[in-house]
């Protein structure tokens, strides 16, 4: 069994583990300065991880890894304690709360990437590794590479995935050209020009992007389905185009009203019309705008199902999020091809996010009404 | 001087702003206008399609006789619901061929095969026999007979188009569709969402707001579940949460927290006692709130963190002077500083989860009591094919939304008129 390397201890010694941290916290503040405290937090560290692989004996190594890191997070903030501090005020209260900072950064960490880790172990497992032991989070690097990327030349094989991330793509990257062209000049107008229902235009777009795609969907397939646009990208492109497009002209001409006017000025004397100004002026002061706008519109176009799933039937059409969905609707289909295509469909979002962080999280915030 | 420039500035604004207007306005606002119209008709999926005149052709050769051949011309309505009007029919014929008995609603002329069939029914079909003759007795070749398709025409009104309404799919949805369960479902689902998201959301931004190592990572992890797309993390809860191989239940019955697996997401009651109590908690619901809780705290955790920072930290080191406690800090300075985005994340977020489509769908399709107004009208629409019923729950659904924006917008008036 050592390629299964499975948890199978059945307790987990929660009072005893609680005691020990005490214990060794204690001697921690004991031994104050007098040892480098670097060497100080390792030591103490791998004493706990020593001690916690005694009491669980049959916890494998990876798992042992990750208490001495763990252990390692809550003692560098050891450092702040001492035996001058224990005499202050609230010291416990402020030890109780520094605890549960500690342990909560590492609970939300385990909730939030424990699932994304488990998408990832599973798409590189067999049908049996999954049986035998559901708890079995390691990957096994002994096999082959083609035996561990199995399930993923399986669903572009068999499945036809190549396909579906080249119109995922073509649709993503569509959309926010297209949103771009129609929202840079409406959101352009909105923030700089005087025009009859100017205001009127600027509350119905946040009224607008309130509206949720599920009451859009019935019309919009009906007449889709009479127009012939269903299973095709371009019926897509449009309704994604539009559904993006308020919030794209409100983050946008947010951005606008932040320019100075001076600078257009100084291009209407040298007789620059709109479309120059837009293009020479507007659009390279403010390219961090226009980046997250067209990051968060891609994401949005990413990952939207509600609309592919209404309107794609034919495996032609599907993009990434509904060919998943498709796979998913044959029970036969082995979870670990479902678990590969989830990968796909994710890791480019993830590492825009990783990558552009900065612009996105903007965007998330200038976007808050919006999905 | 300036009246003329006003105007150009008009003009140019209208240019700029009407393309965007036009496909929202198409796209967004004719939908849901086109809803009501909908509503209020009965009207099945299959009868979206405009009603065609078809027409199959069979060749048939005549035995003994080369020069002859009969077609069979086998017409019917595409329809079963709506008729079509002043039907025509043309077909052509090669050189010297010629009609043996030409059916009274037809005419010959030039090669061509004219016919009147006026109205047809709905379901109408009839098969309409030809017998043809070359003149000159020559072989007429069946394949070039076959190969010419018949066009057919006819005037069909479209069926969404008709102005017959009915008031039946409103009275189905609130009288046969058990609709205060719907309500309470959709309500239920929608409160404990919103109200976890944001307490989650408050709890990692006063976490993500303290000093350690790793502060930037954090933030970016925490908005994992947020920007990753629906299906896959659907499906990897669905894995997670699996009676049988899932890892959720195998944890706990490995700690023997429970006994056997537990149907998270197939179940639809589950008894618990509380202290002697026993009462019935509404298990795959309560479940599919905890994955929108999971995956939406991140969106108010942004906000609530982005309003902790703009906190001056002198009012929290005059509190050190004063001698207040950690929690006294957190009750007396942070929560009253973020009231008002909590405010405004309540009522967006109740908003957004009250529309929620997809994550149910995805994880239960809507079974075992999570039946929310959403699914439901992917239900009737889809399911049930009742594009009439679908469209009439949109309207209750626009209905609810629009009197939650009066209150909404009415709270944030008040509010910016307390400032």
């Amino acid at each position: 069994m050592s390629t299964l390397q499975g948890l199978n201890f059945t307790n987990l010694n929660v009072a005893t583990v609680f005691l020990i941290g005490i214990l060794l916290s204690l001697t921690f503040v004991l031994i104050g300065n007098k040892i480098n405290h670097l060497i100080k937090i390792f030591l103490l560290s791998f004493i706990f991880s020593i001690l916690y692989f005694y009491l669980n004996e049959a916890s494998p190594y990876w798992y042992i890894f990750g208490v001495f890191l763990i252990t390692l997070f809550f003692t560098i903030n050891l450092k702040k304690y001492s035996m001058q501090s224990l005499k202050e005020d609230f010291i416990s209260e402020k030890i109780i709360f520094d605890f549960i900072t500690l342990f909560g950064i590492v609970f939300f960490a385990f909730v939030i990437l424990f699932p994304f880790y488990i998408m990832l172990v599973t798409s590189f497992k067999t049908q049996i590794a999954l049986l035998v032991n559901p708890l079995d989070f390691s990957l096994d690097f002994t096999k082959s590479l083609n035996e561990l990327f199995k399930s993923y030349f399986v669903i572009f094989e068999t499945y036809n995935f190549g396909r579906y991330i080249l119109i995922s793509s073509v649709v993503s990257i569509g959309t926010v050209i297209v949103t771009l062209l129609f929202a840079i000049p409406a959101a352009y107008a909105v923030a700089r020009l005087n025009f009859f229902g100017k205001n009127f235009l600027s509350t119905s777009i946040l009224i607008i992007y309130m509206f949720p795609a599920i009451v859009l969907v019935i019309p919009l397939y009906t007449v889709f389905s009479q127009l012939g646009l269903r299973n095709s990208i371009f019926g897509l492109l449009i309704v994604y185009t539009a559904t993006t497009l308020p919030v794209a002209i409100y983050m946008l001409q947010g951005y606008f009203k932040s320019i100075p006017k001076e600078i257009e000025d100084a291009g209407i004397m040298d007789g620059q019309n709109w479309f120059g100004i837009i293009l020479k002026i507007i659009i390279p002061l403010s390219l961090p705008a226009i980046a997250s706008v067209a990051l968060y519109v891609f994401m949005i176009a990413w990952n939207e199902f509600l609309f592919s799933l209404m309107f794609l039937d034919s495996p032609k059409s599907f993009t990434l999020s509904r060919a998943i969905q498709y796979l998913s609707g044959d029970a036969e289909t082995p979870r670990q091809y479902l678990m590969a295509g989830s990968v796909i469909v994710t890791l480019p979002v993830l590492f825009v996010f990783i990558y552009f962080e900065k612009y996105l999280v903007s965007g998330l915030t200038a976007g808050s009404v919006k999905e | 001087m300036s009246d003329t420039l006003s105007k150009i500035e008009k003009r140019t604004a209208y240019t700029l702003v009407l393309p965007a207007v036009l496909l929202v306005f198409a796209i967004v606002l004719f939908p849901i206008f086109a809803n009501i119209w909908i509503s209020f008709k009965e009207i099945q999926l299959k009868d979206i399609r405009i009603p065609e005149p078809r027409a199959k052709k069979i060749v048939r050769s005549i035995s003994g006789d080369e020069s002859q051949l009969e077609i069979i011309y086998k017409l019917r309505n595409s329809s079963l619901i709506n008729g079509i009007k002043d039907v025509e029919f043309k077909d052509k014929f090669p050189k010297n061929v010629l009609p043996t008995n030409l059916d009274s609603r037809c005419i010959f002329k030039s090669k061509k095969i004219i016919c009147d069939f006026g109205d047809w029914d709905p379901k109408y079909k009839e098969n309409f026999e030809i017998k043809i003759r070359n003149i000159n007795g020559e072989k007429i070749e069946k394949t070039i007979i076959k190969s010419q398709k018949p066009i057919l025409d006819g005037k069909a009104e479209n069926p969404l188009l008709t102005t017959n309404f009915t008031f039946k799919n409103f009275k189905k949805v609130f009288y046969e569709n058990n609709f205060i369960e719907l309500l309470l479902t959709t309500f239920y689902f929608t409160f404990f969402g919103t109200v976890g998201a944001i307490i989650f959301g408050i709890l990692a931004a006063q976490l993500v707001n303290q000093n350690f190592r790793g502060r930037t990572y954090m933030r970016g992890i925490l908005l994992f579940p947020y920007v990753g797309p629906v299906v896959a993390l659907a499906y990897t809860w669905t894995l997670l949460l699996d009676p049988n191989s899932g890892t959720l239940n195998a944890l706990l019955v490995n700690f023997s927290i429970i006994e056997t697996p537990i149907n998270l997401l197939g179940q639809k009651y589950i008894t618990m006692s509380i202290l002697g109590f026993e009462f019935k908690l509404r298990l795959a619901l309560t479940t599919v709130i905890f994955f929108e809780i999971w995956r939406y705290f991140p969106l108010a955790f942004l906000f609530i963190l982005a309003r902790l920072q703009a906190i001056p930290q002198t009012l929290y080191e005059a509190a050190e002077v004063d001698g207040a406690s950690p929690i006294q800090k957190f009750i007396h300075i942070t929560l009253p500083q973020i009231t008002a985005i909590i405010s405004i994340l309540f009522m967006i977020r109740f908003i957004w989860n009250f529309n929620k489509f997809e994550d149910i769908f995805l994880l239960t399709g809507g079974a075992s009591g999570t039946r929310t107004l959403p699914i439901n009208v992917y239900q009737q629409g889809f399911a049930i094919s009742d594009i009439g019923m679908g469209s009439a729950v949109s309207i209750v659904i626009v209905m609810l939304l629009l009197s939650f924006m009066v209150i909404y917008f009415r709270l944030i008036g008040k509010r910016a008129n307390e400032v």
